[in-house]
């Protein structure tokens, strides 16, 4: 499936200042295992190396949190948008 | 041009201090690597330009290690993760705590020491490491536990005449070495107490609590240690341990130097004691032997000697290799202080800065 992920500003150096990458991917994992191809520095970013997603981040599914739904595994339909975001924690 | 470069690490990003020689003077340079904590902070003087180092952890985007080439004007860091655990470990990187040039004669050796317990080896100058499996599999790994930092491998010190020999530190696991190049180690706790264990277990092989771990290179068989609980000297590289305690406020605090030109000197910060991690009498001293531990004294001028409450960390003391040689020091309530007279006395470098995690200088031609 052809799908889009969305990038917060801060993440945005990562990937040569593009703010959306086109994906090709069945699951929301499959995409970031992409990216870890693509942009690996990107891709650390969102897992560590045991392929975790970072704890302070959120992903979701055009309006889903993916952790509502499948996960990692969670299906993407054509066109998807998969959006990155930074959950509000810290200090 | 010549000038001095000090690395101050923050839990907010690494700032950049210049000096001239003369050391009297800092320009204090914008925060990078911004929103995230900075507690690995490295030097590497065997280049033309030191190659510096940074590791630093983002609460949201996670832990790398950045370096720079321009003495820190800017960072970069590779694009695969230059330090990363092997999958088949399981484990996953938290922070890198600390990074160590290896020998004159190793080049482009460089170790990191890294959070959860582990040490790595580069062989590229630092731009990509792997584990060192003989201490990562070590059959007490599983026993060692987080002390109140982390689960940290936080002190390396290469002996400096042995490519083989190497001496680690970890909280709280201990101290251990290796004489093989690290296929092989062992613990090197004799003596040290572990003041928290039940009256006749206080003498453990391994478990102990070290804080830092200092040593000079014309002593290479001498150690100097701060530990939770116990200050402590070792004259046959861990073989054996001594308290040296006399002339302190208390046993307890996180960082110990020795001082680069006079192997008998030495500098700590205690702090009151375990259950009161604050300065003693509420004053800024650092404490001083010249004696290799024999005695200690305190140095307060130009430190704030009433209402005072910050700490330093275990990184954030440090020394540069300029004649007189330069001691720094950084504080939680983000303070850095300067001494050019073996700290006799401080002057102020830079205030109201983001907590200090961790302080590296060096003077560059």
């Amino acid at each position: 499936m052809t799908a889009s992920l969305h990038l917060p500003a801060v993440l945005r150096p990562s990937a040569d200042g593009q703010g959306i990458l086109p994906v090709k991917a069945a699951t929301v994992g499959q995409a970031l295992d992409g990216l870890a191809v693509s942009w690996p520095q990107l891709e650390r970013r969102l897992r560590d190396e045991q392929g975790v997603v970072r704890r302070h981040i959120q992903i979701y599914l055009e309006d889903t949190d993916i952790t509502d739904l499948s996960g990692l595994a969670t299906p993407l339909p054509e066109g998807a948008r998969i959006y990155i975001i930074p959950a509000i924690s810290g200090g | 041009m010549n000038e001095t470069v000090l690395l101050i690490g923050t839990s907010k990003g690494v700032l950049v201090a210049r000096s001239d020689r003369a050391r009297s003077r800092w320009e204090l340079e914008p925060l990078q690597l911004v929103m995230s904590s900075v507690y690995g902070l490295g030097i590497d003087r065997r280049r033309a330009t030191p190659r510096l180092f940074a590791g630093a952890t983002s609460e949201h985007w996670g832990p790398s290690l950045f370096h720079s080439d321009d003495l820190g004007r800017s960072w970069a860091e590779p694009e695969a993760a230059p330090v990363a655990f092997p999958a088949d470990t399981g484990a996953a990187l938290i922070r890198v705590w600390q990074v160590e040039p290896g020998l004159e004669s190793q080049p482009d050796l460089i170790y990191a020491g890294a959070e959860p317990h582990a040490l790595f080896r580069s062989r590229d100058g630092g731009l990509t490491f792997e584990l060192v499996e003989g201490l990562f599999n070590h059959p007490h790994q599983p026993q060692w536990v987080p002390g109140g930092g982390g689960a940290c491998l936080h002190t390396i010190v290469p002996h400096p005449t042995d490519p083989d020999r190497l001496l680690v530190a970890l909280s709280a696991g201990g101290v251990y070495r290796t004489a093989d190049g690290g296929a092989n180690w062992e613990p090197a706790n004799r003596g040290i107490q572990a003041q928290w264990l039940p009256e006749d277990q206080r003498f453990p092989e391994f478990g102990q609590c070290v804080h830092k771990v200092s040593s000079h290179p014309s002593r290479p068989e001498r150690l100097l240690a701060q530990n939770h609980f116990g200050v402590y000297r070792s004259d046959d590289y861990g073989d054996n341990w001594e308290a040296i305690e006399n002339g302190l406020p208390s046993n307890f605090g996180f960082p110990v130097v020795v001082h680069p030109h006079q192997p008998d000197t030495a500098y700590l910060f205690p702090l009151q004691a375990d259950s009161e991690r604050l300065p003693p009498d509420r004053r800024c001293r650092v404490y001083r032997t010249r004696d290799a531990g024999q005695s200690w004294e305190p140095l307060t001028r130009g430190l704030p000697q009433s209402g005072y409450h910050a700490i330093v960390l275990r990184d954030a003391l440090c020394t540069d290799q300029g004649d007189p040689a330069g001691i720094y020091f950084g504080t939680r309530d983000g303070e850095v202080y300067s001494s050019l007279d073996d700290g006799d006395s401080w002057q102020l470098v830079a205030s109201h800065l983001p907590d200090v995690l961790a302080v590296r200088a060096a003077l560059v031609a």
